[in-house]
């Protein structure tokens, strides 16, 4: 509950600061709306039947739900991105750990293409796929795939070998090991390779959407481009703090009770 | 009790270990950790294997347990050569090696599971025989990462003993705990064994705990690791660590391996 209390404090602290510095006119309102002005527009892209029109009269809100429809379409392909990102990266994690001459080959490409930011992959995505959602969906999967193939390497490789010895002396052997010790004594370091996966996807995908500018869905990373574009700053802040939200939301729906089991089962921390 | 008799029959074999080498290779420098090294073991013996760090113990352990092959030599159970890791050989480690993925039972279990002909009924029965046995029938579903090192050995103790083996490889399995639990323990294993039967092989590079636990001990040298001498520990059963005849026992064998270390075999 007191933590509870300080985070509250802390960012009703930082809101109260932000009004301060917007009502002291440092800048431009252009520039920097106020958090009554980010808070209007995310009430009018969400839940407002209605907006004050020209000459006082309310009118039907055209806008309303489009933050949900967007939030919907930037979830859809990031989810699509990042399970085809893992079903890749799991298994070909396990074989680079495994066989020397795969960690000699596709661990060095992983390693290298870990490095690249995914916004790299952007012009070689439009001019492959052009404007459409393969190019978005490829840039997802190359920002994903390489960290889980480097996550899961490192979790196998870090699996104490007394544990496979003493399976082995119970009569456990090739995939048995491998289901039910390898597996599971490389789970804490596969959830991290996870976690890591989903925020690299999770960022490649705001640079996919910024960039490719396509009408089969309109997503976060567009409406942020579109604010740029219209010079709609509460826009592009608004948006910015939905992308936050949704990172901190997922982190504690997504792994959070993961890491509660790790931190319960094996007395890691949490 | 409705238990399988096969799963707990008291049963235990003999080991031949015969002109036994090997050699390991770290860099540009090669370690001989076993030199010729022959050694018999008797059905149902407890033999302990004594030597400071390098003399070749623990790679003799691991040869028996199959994890790892001789260059030279054989090493029999029951006149059989051995192949591989085996159920009728099980190993209890100093880290205990418990699987901090399952719990207790499940890690009690692991060997059960895949040790053929037994129901899943039976085998948790088995499980819950041999946690019994060790003490530990209060913890079944504890984590692994909340028992105390003692109790880490015992449940490692009835992971061991649950497929039944008939050998029982154990290495420098106190080493790591505290003096107190480690008397506690002497106590225990003695018990169990004496109920068991098992054939015990234990190393250890504490002698007075070899003399506490062995029927044998057996000393060997490091550099390259041979067998030196073996001494047939005449006190009664159950001994205790602290009584003075062990005290005067240990420190017969204490004086013999000082004496192995000090002058090296000639030829060297």
């Amino acid at each position: 509950m007191k933590r509870v209390l300080t985070a509250v404090l802390f960012f009703a602290a930082l809101v109260a600061a932000w009004q301060i510095v917007y009502r002291a006119r440092i800048w431009s309102p252009v520039l920097l709306p106020g958090p009554g002005q980010v808070a209007r527009y995310l009430w009018d892209t969400t839940f407002a039947a209605s907006r004050p029109g020209p000459g006082g009269a309310a009118v039907p809100n055209a806008d309303r739900w489009q933050l949900f429809l967007a939030i919907g379409v930037t979830m859809k392909r990031l989810l699509a991105g990042y399970l085809i990102g893992l079903a890749l990266g799991l298994p070909l994690g396990l074989l680079t750990a495994r066989f020397r001459p795969v960690r000699d080959t596709l661990g060095i490409l992983a390693l290298g293409l870990q490095g690249l930011p995914s916004v790299c992959w952007v012009p070689l995505a439009l001019l492959w796929f052009h404007q459409s959602e393969g190019a978005m969906l490829f840039v997802v999967v190359m920002g994903t795939v390489w960290s889980v193939i480097l996550a899961t390497e490192t979790g196998v490789r870090n699996v104490d070998p007394i544990y496979v010895r003493a399976a082995r002396t119970m009569g456990s052997r090739w995939l048995h090991i491998w289901v039910k010790v390898i597996m599971p004594a490389s789970l804490p370091f596969i959830v991290g390779g996870m976690k890591q996966g989903w925020a690299f996807a999770w960022r490649s995908l705001m640079a996919a959407e910024i960039f490719v500018t396509i009408l089969t869905g309109f997503g976060l990373g567009q409406l942020l481009h579109y604010g740029r574009e219209l010079n709609a700053m509460d826009q592009v802040i608004g948006i910015m703090v939905v992308i936050v939200l949704i990172g901190l939301l997922t982190d504690k729906i997504l792994f959070s009770p993961w890491e509660a089991y790790l931190h319960r089962r094996w007395g890691t921390a949490r | 009790m409705t238990l399988p008799e096969e799963s707990i029959a008291a049963g235990s074999a003999k080991l031949a270990i015969r002109d036994v080498s090997k050699t390991f290779q770290t860099g540009r420098r090669s370690i001989r950790a076993l030199d010729h090294v022959t050694l018999h073991v008797g059905e149902g013996e407890f033999v302990c294997l004594v030597g400071p760090s390098g003399c070749g113990k623990s790679t003799l352990l691991n040869i028996i347990a199959g994890l790892e092959t001789p260059d030279a030599g054989t090493v029999l159970t029951e006149g059989e050569p051995i192949r591989g890791p085996g159920r009728d050989r099980m190993v209890m480690f100093q880290g205990s090696a418990l699987f901090p993925w399952l719990d207790v039972l499940d890690n009690v279990m692991f060997g059960l599971k895949l040790k053929p002909g037994l129901t899943s009924a039976e085998r948790k029965e088995v499980a819950l025989y041999y946690l019994e046995l060790v003490g530990l029938e209060g913890f079944l579903h504890a984590n692994i990462h909340e028992l105390s090192g003692g109790m880490k050995q015992r449940v490692a103790l009835a992971r061991a003993m649950a497929p039944n083996p008939r050998v029982l490889l154990m290495d420098e399995p106190f080493a790591a705990l505290d003096a107190l639990t480690r008397e506690q323990l002497y106590g225990d294993l003695q018990r169990i064994w004496q109920e068991r039967r098992k054939t015990i092989v234990f190393v250890t590079h504490n002698v007075r705990e070899a003399a506490c636990l062995g029927d044998r001990v057996v000393l060997f040298s490091p550099h390259p690791g041979r067998v030196r001498e073996e001494f047939k520990v005449p006190l009664p059963r159950p001994r205790d660590i602290n009584s003075v005849g062990l005290a005067e026992y240990s420190t017969l064998i204490m004086r013999a391996l000082k004496g192995h270390l000090r002058e090296p075999e000639v030829g060297e």
